[in-house]
């Protein structure tokens, strides 16, 4: 793993993969590696909390461990699962072949649970393979039991299995959790991590994201679409205003089309590219040549 | 910007350390190890500049979005310096626990022009179970609070991930082998498991304006027994001219203490109504982000909606999406004379799976029922 030496040289390594962070986002990314914590991210849907992983990932040089969370998550899913049916078939084997010794029950089990029988689920995987970045997706979505699971893994970096014994991470993994706070995150979670609040980028920063992410758009189709969608976002009457990922679909499907700037029609036939509720179209498409107007 | 000169002839760490200090007295909760945390972050990131601590502390005294506004304006106070955070202050925090509709007059009058003839068409019958809450006496109302005691609510309940050891159902590997271990390795027979259930969220939404205000104690009452029973599952509102969140009130253990926090907590009482302005309010902030998704949605209101309902209908087609079920609990319903042709209830009617009635003790009965069943 490089090391990162500053949150300048963070936003740089981010910067180069595409990424492009602000001053208290670099900052604490830098902290988080620093001091070696979880980073805990909130945010309204689609301001890039998934995507800085990703990023964090691929500036460092490390795998990217992905853990998406969902109602009912539990250990097995999560930190590791034995295989079943191998285990079974290792015990009958065991017994067709001992002949006429007697069988040693610990010595059996021993043998069952093996690390050839251990399946490794994200979590245990991430730390095996430390260093990685650990993704732990939407931890809203899963339920409060679930957060207890984690506990242990975010403040000594270990899985204690009981039939097995536990697992250390040589290197502690880059761990970053995030949510769309669809529930309040537990406290006892909330403080073994650093926390950050990621706001949607300012007109400038995100005509920035979209040149880099889409090279082959121009800058004044980009501006454009990053100064509608900011548009849209103040509006406050849109049942889901876009993220970011919204002005990249859009400014990708003008640039598909071959748009070289957003006019009222290539507005019109692009719409659902960046508003998802047949709702919000409506209203928008009542005044699309407001929100284009200079 | 570096310290100010007198701030700097301090130990940087002192500073920090008594900073964390008022941060905490802000009101932000900073316990001792979020303080040591941040004087690490600090020395980590360094004091040259006074955005490097901002952020440093940032990351480690606050735990939550409600924690930043407090944050900032210590941290101005504090280094008498601007927050190098761009943007406006943040205005969602101020709106957690209590959203405003913005402008407009919120006077009840002439939300119900019908009232009195409703009131007196009333059935009076016998048993105070039977009669309608807005008629009692208020000796009549402690005795009330009793009865609300033997109500005996269940909540409804949907299937959960969660797997356990059952007769029926899929093959528990696990357990399957640990039983053939213990046997020797010889096959006894297979260990089955299924889903269980878990309660499932119950919003209920109390309409506190003028129209409804004999019957907005009893309705309180109501969502803290339904509350009593699924605790960290119920979530409750009331709507006026704003929409508050009244949930951890609803919690506390006894009812008649349940129903004055929230009344304490409350801005309007017996105000007007706003419900398709407050239904997107409650949608936008809670409802869509999951409060709502696959929930029992208890609505209690006499549907008075001023001037346009359009929004309404509009909101309640978004809510029905959203929600499992959507119950709509109407003191009027099901009294002589009554019929659901107020502009509100006839925009959000296609949209209600349960129109039910709610004005006295037996009609709250049905009601859990209803819940329950949903």
């Amino acid at each position: 793993m490089q090391v990162v030496t500053s949150a300048a040289d963070l936003a740089e390594r981010l910067s180069q993969t595409g990424y492009l962070v602000d001053e208290g986002l670099a900052t604490i990314g830098y902290l988080a590696l620093a001091m070696q914590r979880p980073l805990l991210l909130e945010g309204e849907p689609g301001t890039g909390k998934t995507a800085l992983a990703e990023a964090v990932a691929e500036g460092l040089g490390l795998r990217l461990i992905r853990l998406q969370c969902h109602e009912g998550i539990d250990a097995s899913q999560a930190l590791y699962d034995w295989d079943f049916a191998r285990q079974i078939l290792h015990l009958r084997t065991v017994e067709a072949t001992r002949g006429d010794e007697a069988i040693d029950q610990a010595e059996i089990e021993k043998s069952l649970f093996d690390e050839r029988f251990l399946l490794s689920r994200p979590i245990v995987q991430a730390l095996r393979e430390s260093p990685v970045v650990l993704l732990i997706d939407e931890i809203d979505r899963a339920d409060d039991e679930f957060e207890a699971f984690l506990l242990e893994v975010l403040s000594t970096n270990q899985v204690t299995i009981p039939e097995y014994g536990t697992i250390t991470a040589v290197t502690p993994p880059v761990v970053i959790l995030t949510s769309n706070r669809t529930r309040e995150v537990h406290d006892a979670l909330k403080r073994r991590c650093l926390y950050h609040w990621v706001d949607h980028p300012g007109l400038q920063r995100e005509t920035e994201i979209v040149r880099r992410r889409l090279p082959g758009v121009s800058h004044q189709l980009a501006e454009q679409v990053a100064r509608a969608t900011s548009r849209l976002r103040d509006r406050g009457d849109l049942v889901k205003p876009p993220g970011v990922a919204e002005t990249l679909d859009w400014a990708s499907a003008l640039h598909t089309l071959g748009a070289a700037d957003l006019d009222l029609e290539m507005a019109a036939i692009t719409l659902g590219a960046v508003l998802k509720y047949r709702e919000d179209a409506q209203r928008v498409r009542a005044s699309l040549d407001k929100l284009l107007s200079h | 910007m570096p310290l100010s000169p007198e701030r700097a002839n301090h130990a940087a760490e002192e500073v920090f350390a008594a900073f964390a200090v008022a941060v905490r007295a802000a009101g932000v909760p900073v316990t001792l190890d979020r303080s040591q945390a941040f004087l690490r972050a600090a020395a980590t990131v360094g004091a040259d500049h006074q955005s490097t601590t901002y952020w440093a502390g940032r990351a480690t005294l606050c735990g939550s979005h409600d924690d930043l506004d407090r944050y900032d304006q210590v941290f101005a106070a504090w280094f008498s310096g601007e927050s190098p955070r761009p943007g406006a202050p943040r205005e969602a925090a101020r709106k957690i626990q209590q959203a405003d509709l913005g402008e407009g007059d919120g006077d009840g009058e002439g939300d119900e022009p019908d009232q009195t003839a409703l009131r007196v068409a009333a059935s009076s019958t016998e048993v105070l179970r039977h009669r309608d809450v807005a008629d009692l006496s208020s000796a009549e109302r402690a005795a009330l609070g009793a009865l609300f005691e033997t109500l005996r609510p269940r909540a409804p309940r949907r299937l959960s991930s969660r797997r356990r050891p059952a007769r029926r159902g899929d093959v528990d590997a696990r357990r399957t082998l640990r039983e053939q271990l213990r046997r020797g390795g010889e096959p006894v027979r297979l260990e089955l498991r299924r889903r269980t259930t878990r309660c499932r969220r119950v919003v209920v939404l109390v309409d506190v304006s003028g129209s409804m205000s004999p019957y907005a104690d009893s309705l309180l009452r109501w969502a803290h027994t339904m509350s009593s029973v699924n605790r960290q599952g119920t979530e409750v509102f009331t709507v006026g001219t704003r929409l508050t969140r009244v949930t951890a009130a609803m919690r506390l253990r006894d009812g008649d203490a349940a129903v004055s926090a929230a009344g304490q907590a409350v801005p309007d009482w017996s105000g007007g109504t706003r419900l398709g302005e407050a239904l997107q309010v409650f949608l936008d902030r809670w409802g869509q982000r999951g409060v709502a998704r696959g929930a029992v949605v208890v609505i209690m209101s006499d549907g008075w909606e001023r001037g346009d309902s359009s929004l309404l209908g509009e909101q309640m087609r978004r809510l029905a999406r959203l929600a499992h079920r959507v119950v709509w609990v109407n003191p009027h319903v099901g009294k002589a004379g009554y019929a659901p042709v107020q502009s509100g209830i006839v925009a959000a009617l296609p949209f209600v799976d349960d129109l039910v009635a709610g004005h006295s003790m037996a009609t709250f009965e049905r009601v859990l029922e209803v819940v329950a069943d949903a």
